[in-house]
């Protein structure tokens, strides 16, 4: 129990002042994915099934090995901060800032580790 | 962490079943939330039956007849029966909604009557509105202005003015806001859709002169952008207006100061 006035428990702590950066970095990034997942698609698509060399050969070309690269940063940058969007939504206290490091640290890390496969493919 | 059961002690019991009208041919039924805080039981909802012949077209008609004439403790708030106080919002057939300007000929079958959910329930179908009016209290819902008072009045163009249709008719009924899933989860910081309807009123008003303060005021990641445009809010509104819209804007206007 504590005697607060409704007025301090409407305003809590004031406004953070930020949100309009995340607000828009995910406008961004989903823009960037509208394009970049088609792409990617098209690309990915017709190497499915497709004999190991084949597909070495195929990712070894610029093209194909950009768009996987920039899918899979953007992508999971867009995902890191959806997922954060979603916990601040669900799960609230101590929890809530452990999981979200959590998500952002692996995000970072598949995107890192995708981005590394695709490296040693292409390069 | 999100609660999906309700408590041991919200949890609804099947109430009372009031006796038929005599002689009815027109009989409709009502099932009722109801809880009592003076008898330490669980809600329950408690079963009445009107003859239609005798009772006015709207949901609130019904409510006021069982009140006077089988059970006057049924309690909920009623004023002006118009639409234009917002006393009565209530969850009617799975729609908060105004009990006033609901038509019994909107629901099939039973007509289900909840109080605004998510909210602390007072008594009945009277809910806690408390927090939802410091929190519309904290946009500061009036004309802020720092040049000083003009002779005779603060002028508006005809363009400008129409700028707040849509936005000034809202009644703070809470029907908007306890409809979203948002506010249900997060009620105690983000600001819901009737403050931040509010706020934009206040915003594009040409006269205010506060229009930063209150966009930083609002720029939180709880405040303002809990709003995932998931459009309850207007879906809901008995006015027909449609707070998302408003939201919407908001979230504009502060991109485009900072990009």
């Amino acid at each position: 129990m504590r005697y607060l006035t409704d007025r301090k428990r409407a305003e809590g702590l004031g406004s953070a002042k930020t949100g309009t950066a995340h607000f828009w970095s995910m406008k961004v990034s989903a823009v960037a994915l509208l394009f970049l997942i088609p792409l990617f698609i098209f690309t990915f698509g017709p190497m499915l099934g497709q004999p190991h060399d084949a597909v070495i050969a195929y990712y070894s070309k610029p093209f194909p090995a950009i768009v996987a690269v920039l899918t899979l940063i953007v992508g999971f940058k867009h995902f890191a901060e959806g997922a954060q969007v979603l916990i601040e939504d669900y799960v609230h206290g101590l929890a809530q800032k452990i999981l979200i490091i959590l998500v952002i640290c692996l995000s970072y890390a598949a995107a890192a580790a995708g981005v590394f496969a695709i490296a040693r493919i292409a390069l | 962490m999100v609660q999906l059961t309700l408590p041991k002690n919200s949890r609804i019991t099947t109430g009372k079943t009031w006796p038929k009208p005599e002689g009815a041919t027109n009989v409709r039924k009502f099932q009722i939330y109801r809880w009592n805080p003076d008898d330490g039981k669980n809600p329950s909802v408690d079963t009445y039956f009107l003859n239609m012949d005798e009772c006015g077209p709207m949901v609130l008609d019904a409510l006021i007849k069982i009140k006077n004439e089988i059970d006057p403790t049924l309690t909920f708030r009623r004023s002006c029966r118009e639409g234009i106080c917002g006393s009565c919002a209530m969850n009617i057939d799975g729609i908060n909604t105004l009990a006033c300007i609901y038509g019994m000929d909107e629901i099939k079958g039973d007509v289900k009557i909840y109080p605004l959910p998510h909210l602390p329930v007072v008594k009945d179908l009277i809910p806690d509105l408390t927090h939802f009016y410091a929190q519309h209290a904290s946009i500061m819902p009036w004309l802020e202005t720092k040049t000083n008072r003009p002779a005779k009045e603060w002028k508006q163009s005809i363009e400008d003015r129409k700028k707040l249709d849509g936005l000034y008719e809202c009644v703070m009924c809470a029907s908007c806001s306890t409809s979203c899933p948002s506010y249900w989860w997060n009620g105690d910081r983000y600001l819901g859709p009737a403050a931040l309807l509010h706020a934009y009123r206040w915003i594009i008003d040409s006269r205010d002169e506060a229009t930063g303060e209150r966009l930083d005021e609002l720029e939180d990641p709880f405040k303002l952008y809990r709003c995932h445009t998931i459009m309850n809010c207007a879906k809901t509104c008995p006015k027909g207006l449609n707070p998302a819209k408003a939201i919407a804007e908001i979230k504009k206007m502060m991109v485009e100061r900072t990009v």
